[in-house]
């Protein structure tokens, strides 16, 4: 074990997962290899059928069946556990449970007064405490993604996975919610990996971000992103770095003209 | 102001208009063509002379007594076929290897029509009210059993996958999602459960009964009176569309989360 990894609480080294469709098999990742530091926050971005989700749905423990190393904290995944949080692109409210209950539902073993506790504190952190009563088809797009984020929050996980968490909301709501789960990520330092297909949300948001490719999937490139919190997306850095990652999607890129009179 | 008033009243009058103005047609037609000759009285008497029969069997208290003897009847067998179709059918939906043991029996069973049961009944029972409660329970039992298994089965695996990465306990699972979630598939399999077991009661009575509904019917056809057979056809529809009624009541009472599609 090198000192990288050592200080890495989710080491993936040559991770490979096939799936069987109709006898046949598909690659869906190969060769992945990637150490992520306690605290960081690292995006992933791919076009839609990379794997990037599988990777990540690997990393909760809802896939089994993989070959390679995915170890957190030294010790191997075989399945979910609390010290893994995820959120989906779908809020997966459960719709007959009041919002507070929803946030309830994944803390378990605890006495009333604490749990209460617990989830007035996880609704305070994504801002919404006056809405402990509401059913999920009471809330907007954005609201019902806070709840989601509370709920995957509510067990302290020391990994917080994303899975496209704000590709199903406006463009408003979208920058809301990137700006919030920064907040929470710089008040938690819940280590946390992002997956998604949305170039600019990766950069925003990530220390570092990582470049897949399709079928299968590897993974590309990794870019750094050294730029000061809170970023300016417009910013010359910004660009630069989206320019780099659009390259590797884009290879020829095209040629802006300008017609200036 | 005004017009605001009167606008949701005029919507509801207009809405109740609509409700019923199929069925008031339909008696008025009827009325209309029995006057003029064209319907035989003693093969479809006149709506006016069915309420006077209706009217008639009511003061009796003959009406009565036989609604309350098929009500009693159908609430016994109904009730024993809810607690049990409810009962096995979670054992069931939350167990496959329950599922297996029992699966092949309940598929054979089940498409035997209650009413090919009587003879056996009868046997098993003799001709009082247990033959008939058995011969109810047995209609409203699969409706229940069947769409319980099929609406614990239809848990959505999304909420599964929750579920597995919060390490829900079981129980907490079942309780909070599973049954909830399995409600509306549920309270279906009641209502069609209530419904044969209107089926079933007339059946059984038309067989073997000295009273109820069923009874009045086969007894009125015996003497050829239409109209009295004609007033236990409709007090079974009323009946039924009256309880059937109730427990939509209690479905939304219970399931305020479901935004369904009403039909605009």
């Amino acid at each position: 074990m090198n000192a990288a990894t050592a200080a890495s609480r989710l080491v993936i080294e040559g991770l490979n997962k096939n799936y069987k469709i109709n006898g046949g098999e598909i690659t869906a990742l190969q060769g992945i290899d990637l150490a992520i530091r306690e605290g960081e926050f690292v995006s992933i971005v791919g076009s839609s059928g990379c794997g990037k989700s599988t990777l990540l749905r690997i990393i909760a423990g809802l896939e089994n069946g993989y070959s390679g190393d995915v170890r957190i904290g030294g010790r191997r995944i075989s399945g979910p556990g609390l010290d893994r949080g995820m959120v989906f692109q779908e809020h997966r409210l459960i719709p007959w449970l009041t919002v507070e209950k929803n946030v309830a539902f994944g803390l378990n073993g605890l006495e009333n007064d604490k749990r209460d506790t617990v989830v007035r504190e996880h609704l305070d952190l994504v801002g919404l405490a006056g809405f402990s009563k509401a059913l999920p088809h009471q809330l907007s797009g954005g609201m019902s993604q806070r709840v989601a984020i509370a709920r995957a929050l509510v067990n302290n996980p020391q990994l917080l996975l994303l899975d496209e968490p704000f590709g199903a909301l406006d463009a408003l709501t979208k920058i809301q919610l990137q700006q919030e789960i920064l907040r929470i990520w710089e008040m938690e330092r819940t280590t946390m990996v992002l997956v998604t297909h949305d170039i600019d949300e990766a950069i925003y948001l990530g220390d570092r971000v990582v470049v897949m490719s399709n079928r299968p999937g590897t993974i590309k490139k990794i870019v750094p992103v050294h730029l000061q919190r809170p970023r300016d997306r417009s910013s010359y850095d910004f660009v630069q770095i989206r320019k780099e990652i659009f390259a590797e999607f884009f290879a020829e890129a095209e040629k802006p003209f300008a017609y200036a009179i | 102001m005004a017009s605001e008033l009167t606008n949701p009243q005029l919507q509801k009058l207009n809405h109740l208009a609509q409700y019923t103005g199929l069925s008031l047609a339909i008696i008025a037609v009827w009325q209309v063509l029995s006057h003029l000759g064209y319907l035989n009285p003693v093969l479809l008497p006149p709506p006016s002379r069915i309420a006077q029969t209706f009217w008639e069997l009511f003061k009796s208290g003959d009406l009565p007594r036989h609604i309350g003897i098929s009500i009693i009847r159908v609430l016994e067998g109904f009730t024993i076929a809810a607690v049990l179709g409810l009962g096995l059918g979670i054992v069931i939906g939350l167990s496959r290897t329950m599922d297996r043991l029992t699966g092949l029996i309940i598929q054979v069973v089940k498409p035997i029509p209650p009413i090919a049961w009587i003879p056996l009944a009868i046997l098993w029972f003799g001709i009082g009210e247990k033959s008939k409660v058995y011969i109810i329970f047995l209609g409203a039992f699969f409706p229940i059993i069947i769409n319980t298994i099929d609406g614990i089965r239809q848990t959505d695996h999304k909420f599964v996958e929750v579920a597995r990465l919060l390490a829900v306990p079981r129980f907490k699972f079942v309780f909070q999602v599973v049954l909830p979630g399995a409600l509306p598939a549920i309270m279906t399999g009641v209502r069609v459960g209530l419904m044969v077991a209107w089926i079933c009661v007339v059946a059984a009575e038309l067989i073997a009964a000295s009273s109820g509904i069923g009874y009045l019917i086969m007894d009125a056809r015996e003497l050829s009176q239409s109209d009295v057979v004609l007033v236990g056809m409709i007090t079974i529809g009323v009946i039924g569309k009256v309880m059937d009624g109730l427990i939509k009541l209690l479905e939304k009472r219970i399931i305020t989360w479901k935004i369904a599609f009403s039909g605009n």
